[in-house]
């Protein structure tokens, strides 16, 4: 078992890669009361087309397979996943996302049971034709939701008009007509190839005793016997630089309009520093320009465009990335209209060391206060780990950010044509 | 696990509330000022919170406020209004991080008192009130938010069903205020309002994480001085309303998905000993996956993707939350009348009572890991008006047994079904 101390922020972190290619950390905290088990698959909703372990030809799945299959492993031939945990106090949950499917608990007791539990039943799927075909009326009603709710119609939309082939624009739940058509032969599929240990990472965080847990999980896997891993081939479109619509208009009832603004990144696969920094700043980036103190902000507020449901995000990921800025606004053209032309102008933007500086400070502080969360620092740590990247080293890496670095990402971080515009209207 | 330990003073009219933890790398410092629910002030309530966040005397207008949150390692300045049974709660929080994780940083504890007690203290002022540009566009953006309730179809279906419910008690108040009230509001009244409520409201200072007490108990005490209130206020009696005549009130909207939303009385408060048992009950009913709504209304009858149930603790109301299909109304309906008897019958074993026991301890101690869920945990006994420390709040719930659950299931009455639902004719499938 590996160790490693980060003192500057009062970490220890144990891992260790176990023979079967499962990856695990522990990360004990014994300040706390609860503990948090993660165990993560590298698989999400962008992974339609590939090659199926044992096999050589290439398939594709129907859209919300990834999604279909994290529901139906709660369900086993004889119980529900869900009660074994409340008989163990925990409560369990799940989710997926583009690139990653995740199952996990938080409990204050039985630590090591619930992590066996949580281990076993991921490893142990059971799936029926008519398990899978209840499954479909209750994922139809989640569908269904979120086809009700303007904020997720708003994200989609977006994230559609922006990408023209890459499988990122797909329903991450699917359609309620593409999951009509998944069999438990696809789940079969598609677990077997993305849930191999190898592909997988587990990670505990909380107040548990370290040795135990590490020989409970050892021994856990000894007993267990999984095919010979062959490299994962997934297959991903060519994606252009352009975005595939630049205005995209959805009609649905709401009170005011929504409007969004999605930069796509330019398309290139970055090794891990050059993948952090530009993750960093990014975010800074976005930060300094469009939160409420932002000169962006200020001007979006004057001119009346913008109310307090205003927000930003980016997320960068292996072979895609994106930023989106957005809220509610009575006047959606001269919103976009004029947060492209800020956009636009970032290009010859220049800041100074005395802004750049503060720009770290803010970094470092959402930072530490997000390592409050035992989940924040498990899902971080976890997304960052499949980049090479150590989430426990980062707040150096802020610290030795340039002035220069900052300068040159600007100089590259928009371009016309790889802005859309994405508004969600009434009328 | 650390026993919590709240240190209580009362202060110059404030009552401060320290909290020492080693277990957060920032600092919270959140004030509460609560006064009762009243349709006179709810709109100027409302509106204050975001009003506050725009500026203050040194720090004037929304940048230069953000640009010293900024310095002060990113501290995030939060402001909202709640409800908590019949009472209006504002809060102002301030987080930051604890100096002694940054290398070479000082001094943020001091600066971060002073610029909280500037925001609540020393707003932004003009000639009449507020800043009016401000005034007027925060007005502004309080009317976007109200009219977009609407669009958030589970917030929009939960505020019509307590409209429906609580039609004539002060507890049916939005939160968000009325926007007739916004329009007849002068920034003069707002600035009146505001000093009043600084006088006369109770307040609440928590502090929590890893300080040291004597200094920020100073700290506090300088920059926030208030004059001695008027004779403590009584919390506000929990009003128990009970059901004159059980309501069934059906809407309709271009919606995909029905939403399914029942409301009870549960004639039993945080205020009462039966509260635990009423925990316990919830937990069995509809507050878990493991709970009677989930299995019977989710898995074993796919007629939803959600179905759960709420406690509003200080009014004693018990809310259950469905997302259905349109046709499903009476079956869901029905199913879900069905779980209350169970419980009433006291359908459920020994195991599964522990075993909910196990879980709500579990999420009350999550919930005492986060440290704004800590202070919100600990405010209830001011709101509830009882003293109940975290551990017999945790005590309380593991000592409820079979019987105190179908006790306080008997009490439980059904008032009003409130269904959104989808307007006639199919749904494009």
């Amino acid at each position: 078992m590996n160790k490693e101390t980060y003192e500057s922020i009062g970490e220890t972190l144990y891992s260790e890669k176990l023979d079967n290619g499962l990856t695990v950390f522990l990360l004990p905290k014994p300040e706390m009361t609860k503990s948090f088990g993660i165990f993560s698959t590298n698989y999400g909703s962008i992974d339609q087309t590939f090659v199926p372990l044992g096999e050589s030809a290439e398939v594709t799945v129907p859209e919300g397979v990834a999604h279909f299959l994290e529901h139906k492993l709660f369900e086993k031939e004889d119980r529900d996943v869900f009660a074994d945990f409340g008989k163990q106090g925990a409560s369990p949950n799940a989710y997926t996302s583009f690139t990653k499917t995740a199952y996990l608990f938080s409990a204050t007791s039985q630590i090591e049971k619930n992590v066996e539990t949580l281990i076993d039943f991921v490893q142990d799927p059971y799936f029926s034709d008519q398990s899978v075909e209840k499954e479909k009326g209750i994922i139809a009603q989640e569908i269904k939701m979120y086809d009700d709710q303007p904020d997720w119609q708003a994200f989609m939309g977006t994230i559609k008009s922006m990408f023209q082939n890459h499988p990122v624009k797909i329903d991450i739940a699917g359609t309620v007509d593409s999951i009509t058509s998944i069999t438990k032969d696809d789940l079969y599929t598609c677990y077997h190839t993305f849930y191999h240990p190898e592909n997988m990472t587990l990670f505990v965080v909380g107040n548990f005793e370290v040795e135990r847990m590490m020989e409970m999980i050892t021994s856990n896997q000894k007993n267990k016997s999984f095919e010979k891993m062959a490299e994962l081939k997934r297959d991903f479109p060519e994606e252009p630089q352009e975005v595939a619509m630049k205005e995209n208009t959805i009609h649905m009832p709401v009170s005011i309009p929504k409007c969004t603004i999605g930069i796509k990144d330019s398309n290139s696969e970055l090794e891990k520093e050059e993948f952090l920094r530009k993750d960093l700043l990014s975010g800074m980036i976005l930060s300094h320009f469009f939160s409420t103190g932002g000169d962006f902000y200020q001007e979006l507020y004057k001119a009346d465009l913008i109310d307090d449901s205003f927000y930003f995000e980016t997320n960068l990921e292996r072979n895609f990335g994106y930023s989106m800025i957005g809220g509610n606004t009575a006047k959606p053209e001269e919103f976009a209209a004029k947060i492209k032309e800020q956009l636009l102008s970032t290009k010859n933007y220049a800041l100074t060391v005395e802004v750049f500086e503060r720009m770290k400070k803010k970094k470092i502080g959402q930072l530490l206060r997000a390592m409050n969360s035992l989940e924040f620092i498990a899902n971080k740590y976890i997304q960052y780990h499949t980049m090479g990247i150590n989430l426990f080293e980062i707040i150096p890496a802020i610290q030795a950010l340039s002035l220069d670095d900052a300068q040159a990402f600007l100089n590259e971080w928009i371009a016309e044509e790889r802005l859309a515009v994405c508004t969600i209207s009434a009328s | 696990m650390d026993t919590i330990q709240e240190k209580r003073l009362d202060e110059q009219g404030l009552k401060l509330h320290f909290i020492q933890t080693k277990k957060f790398k920032t600092i919270n410092i959140i004030v509460k000022l609560k006064s009762k629910l009243d349709k006179e002030t709810i709109t100027k309530r409302a509106l204050l919170p975001y009003i506050l966040k725009q500026g203050t005397k040194t720090y004037p207008d929304r940048s230069a406020l953000q640009l010293k949150l900024d310095d002060l390692y990113g501290a995030v300045l939060t402001a909202d209004g709640g409800k908590k049974g019949e009472n209006h709660i504002i809060s102002v929080r301030l987080e930051f991080a604890n100096e002694k994780f940054i290398p070479d940083a000082s001094n943020v504890m001091d600066e971060a008192v002073q610029l909280l007690s500037e925001v609540l203290f020393h707003p932004n002022t003009g000639a009449t009130g507020f800043d009016d540009a401000v005034f007027k566009r925060e007005v502004g953006t309080l009317k976007q938010k109200i009219s977009a309730i609407q669009d958030d179809k589970m917030s929009y279906a939960n505020m019509r069903l307590i409209d429906e419910m609580c039609k004539e008690e002060a507890y049916q108040l939005h939160v968000h205020g009325y926007e007739e009230d916004l329009n007849n509001l002068t920034n003069d009244d707002l600035f009146n309002y505001y000093q009043h409520m600084l006088e006369q409201d109770e307040m609440d200072i928590y502090v929590l994480g890893d300080f040291v007490e004597e200094k920020v108990k100073h700290l506090i005490m300088d920059t926030m001085q208030r004059t001695e209130q008027q004779g403590t206020k009584e919390a506000d009696p929990a009003a128990k309303n009970s059901v004159i005549e059980q309501n069934e009130i059906i809407e309709k909207q271009k919606v995909q998905q029905a939403k399914l939303h029942i409301g009870f009385r549960t004639n039993t408060t945080y205020q009462d000993e039966a509260y635990f048992a009423l925990q316990v009950f919830n937990g069995l009913f509809g507050g878990f996956p493991s709970s009677k709504l989930f299995i019977n209304v989710r898995e074993k009858n796919s007629l939803a993707y959600y179905a759960s149930s709420r406690l509003e603790s200080h009014k004693g109301l018990l809310f259950v939350f469905s997302g259905i299909a349109p046709d499903d109304f009476e079956k869901a309906r029905d199913i879900i009348r069905l779980q209350v008897q169970a419980m009433k019958d006291g359908d459920f074993t020994e195991q599964e009572l522990n075993e909910t026991k196990d879980l709500i301890v579990n999420q009350l101690k999550e919930t005492m890991d986060h440290p704004q869920g800590l202070i919100e945990i600990l405010y209830q006994q001011v709101i509830g008006n009882r003293q109940m420390t975290p551990t017999e709040l945790l005590e309380g719930i593991q000592n409820v047994t079979k019987d105190e659950v179908v006790h306080v299931a008997s009490k439980i009455e059904e008032d009003t079904v409130y269904l959104l639902t989808s307007e006639g004719g199919e749904q494009g499938e």
